[in-house]
């Protein structure tokens, strides 16, 4: 089924994607895509594992070139938190903070590294290597490396994956203030509830193909009722999982 | 445990690189060591130019034959011979690397030899590229000519012998062309005393004495003969060698460039492409190269560290060989600083070509290092001791790769002579080759 994936919005786009194709030898990651975000913007992409989410924000991102299609912002204005930590292991926290703010020519770095280390609430390990700390905290500062230069544009891929509750909530908090500000959020998740709360729009991908564009609640008005004659609410998991089926995947 | 071994096979399988390394590598090293083992020193080839007439060939020493073929073959032994035209003709085939030395056997060596007057020289020509190979040819020739020279000494000790028996007993000596007739010691004496013994009290002692005076006479100029003679039975032939190309360099001279060279090939190899690749490893690299710096700065920033790094410590090494081993030409110190610095950076380019290649930085040091090892032996292969054909092939890899040019540069800022600019170019050429590669092999391939 075609879907209409033009924002509806009067505001010209802060990140626009057209045509988006990516292949890897036979297999086709990403089919076509063509999708655009508003500024303060928070999009949400979800799917199944290897429906082409990663595949989609790193061309997004720069770092894949496309087959077809074309992206509309440059990469240096866009930023990334990939789903693997890309920062230096041998590295301090703050030694890593203070790297990328310099790399990206922040304006004051020290103050960036600063409100980063209280952001991420590394303040008390910011001299510990990045290489001693846990999977989920050196995850932090694989976010909080991404959010340094503040750009007009932001994707993560996955970024909640392994944070505890606490520090999800602190990164939704964080993010929707970045939004508030004018950033267009892009971000992948598996987990659905949480592209229900946080996210403005949510894009269903599956097997290299948009599914669907729109709000949580557009996606699950779209699908029968679980158990047919159960009428009332149902969760938005449920539903997206439903969606999936319907649509053969 | 069978299900261990075919899970490994299987991986092997899916590893084209390692296991590409693993077959072609033992074989190259192998193959490496056959040249060596097989054509290195123990046959080289040599150029003769060979200048005595036909008809003097064989020369007369006190009145025996000797023949100067029959000492070509205990010269040349052990040697394979390429028979040379002119002495122009060896200078070629020598400047060329075709032949490892060249010998000129000039056409008066017979006649010399003949009189034993005059030492004979020879004349060596040698290319002066590198300096194992000169004391290498120097030696082999040296001791071939020790050999021959030791053959004729036995003839000269035989003339010698002969006229000192002629002194004694007395005969004939042919003296260009005539023949002189020799009293000898022994028959003097008879004549002396047989004059004395038949002496009348008032006899006139005139023409005995007179005798006696003429062999005295002749006994000195012959004895002088003898000690020219005699000299020449230490050495009867004299070496003079030449040149051709390249330079006389010292061999530990020479040994210090080797051996800071490799130093610097290892360091500067094993730092650029560790750096590079750990860049990848860390997974930074996508996020470096999408707009804070470019792939082309981050490649300059790698190369740049690495070759300071190796740089500083290949200049502390020379230093030190400085202070303990070898001279230092200290005013020709910009040369030999440049010679350093310019290799380091041709070989942090081929470092970063290496860390392109490899995404971990235990498999990109595996890589130098298993590459620097056999370019290191191909550049020290001398010209000379493998075919013509062969040495052609090791010379086009040689120059492939940034050891040959860093030890030309540094050997030619050391030792002075000439060389030093088109080595230099060599490497800058080299350090742009192989940053182009890297710039190729990080567009291809995301981090
Ligand atoms: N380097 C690669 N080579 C070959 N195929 C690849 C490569 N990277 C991704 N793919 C394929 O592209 C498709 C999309 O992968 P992608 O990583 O984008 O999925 P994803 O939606 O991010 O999955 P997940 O939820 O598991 O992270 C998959 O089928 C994957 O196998
Ligand atoms: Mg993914």
């Amino acid at each position: 089924m075609p879907t209409s994936v033009a924002t509806q919005r009067a505001t010209p786009a802060a990140l626009a994607a057209s045509g988006l194709t990516k292949r890897y030898g036979e297999r086709v990651a990403l089919r076509e895509v063509s999708f655009a975000a508003a500024p303060g913007e928070l999009v949400a992409i979800i799917g199944p594992n290897g429906a082409g989410k990663t595949t989609l924000l790193s061309i997004l991102a720069g770092i894949q070139r496309p087959d077809a299609g074309a992206v509309t912002r440059p990469p240096r204005e866009i930023g990334w938190v990939p789903q693997q930590p890309a920062v230096y292991s041998k590295l301090s926290v703050a030694e890593n903070l203070r790297l990328f703010a310099r790399l990206e020519k922040v304006a004051d770095p020290d103050a960036v590294v600063a409100r980063m280390l209280e952001q991420t609430g590394l303040a008390a390990r910011a001299g510990d290597e990045l290489g001693t700390l846990s999977g989920g905290n050196r995850q932090r500062v694989n976010i909080a490396v991404g959010l340094l230069a503040e750009p007009p544009v932001l994707l993560l891929d996955e970024p909640s994956s392994s944070l505890d509750p606490r520090q999800r909530a602190r990164l939704w908090e964080f993010v929707r203030g970045q939004a508030e500000r004018g950033t267009a959020v892009i971000f992948s998740t598996h987990d659905v509830q949480e592209a229900e709360r946080h996210a403005d729009r949510v894009l269903v991908l599956a097997d290299g193909e948009l599914l669907f564009a729109g709000s949580a609640r557009e996606l699950a008005a779209t699908v029968q009722p679980a158990g047919g004659d159960v009428a009332g609410p149902q969760d938005f998991e449920t539903a997206f999982v439903q969606f999936l089926r319907e649509r053969g995947h | 445990m069978r299900w261990l071994l075919l899970k490994d096979l299987r991986i092997l399988r899916r590893s084209p690189l390692l296991v590409t390394l693993l077959v072609v590598y033992p074989i190259a090293v192998a193959l490496l060591i056959g040249f060596a083992l097989s054509r290195g020193p123990g046959k080289p080839t040599v150029a003769i130019v060979n200048q005595i007439p036909k008809q003097q060939r064989s020369f007369d020493v006190a009145g025996s034959k000797l023949n100067a073929e029959e000492y070509l073959p205990a010269f040349l032994r052990s040697v394979n011979v390429v028979r040379a035209s002119s002495p122009a003709d060896a200078r070629r085939l020598v400047r060329e690397g075709k032949v490892l030395g060249a010998l000129i056997l000039p056409s008066d060596i017979t006649q010399k030899l003949a009189t034993g007057r005059e030492q004979p020289t020879v004349e060596v020509l040698y290319n002066g590229e590198d300096a194992v190979k000169q004391r290498y040819v120097d030696s082999i020739i040296r001791a071939r000519l020790a050999e021959a020279n030791v053959a004729l000494s036995r003839r000269f000790q035989q003339a010698t012998a002969g006229y000192l028996r002629l002194l004694l007993d007395g005969g004939t000596l042919s003296v260009l062309g005539t023949k002189v007739d020799i009293l000898g010691l022994k028959n003097a004496h008879a004549i002396v005393t047989g004059t004395i013994a038949s002496l009348p009290p008032s006899s006139p002692l005139r023409t005995s004495l007179l005798q006696v005076a003429q062999f005295g006479r002749l006994a000195i100029d012959n004895l002088g003969v003898s000690r020219d003679v005699l000299k020449s039975v230490g050495q009867p032939v004299k070496v003079r060698q030449v040149l051709v190309g390249g330079r006389r360099t010292p061999l530990d001279t020479f040994a210090a460039a080797i051996a800071v060279t490799v130093s610097l090939m290892f360091l500067t190899l094993l730092l650029a492409a560790g750096l590079l690749a750990l860049e990848r490893e860390e997974h930074a690299f996508s996020r470096l190269v999408r707009g804070l710096v470019s792939r082309v700065g981050l490649l300059v920033e790698k190369i740049s560290l690495a070759a300071l790094c190796a740089f500083g410590v290949t200049l502390l090494m020379l230093l030190g060989l400085g202070g303990f081993f070898i001279e230092l030409n200290w005013s020709r110190l910009p040369q030999w600083l440049l010679a350093l610095a310019l290799g380091a950076v041709a070989f942090a380019a081929l470092g970063v070509a290496i860390g392109g290649l490899a995404r971990e930085v235990r498999a990109a040091s595996l890589l130098a290092f298993l590459l620097s090892l056999p370019i290191a032996f191909l550049a020290l292969v001398p010209n000379g001791a493998v075919s013509a054909g062969l040495y052609d092939v090791v010379r086009a890899v040689s120059a492939a790769f940034p050891f040959k040019p860093t030890l030309q540069a540094l050997d030619a800022g050391l030792n002075g002579g000439g060389g030093l600019a088109a080595a230099l170019a060599h490497l800058a050429a080299l350090a742009v080759a192989y940053t182009a590669v890297a710039r190729l092999l990080l567009g291809r391939r995301f981090g």
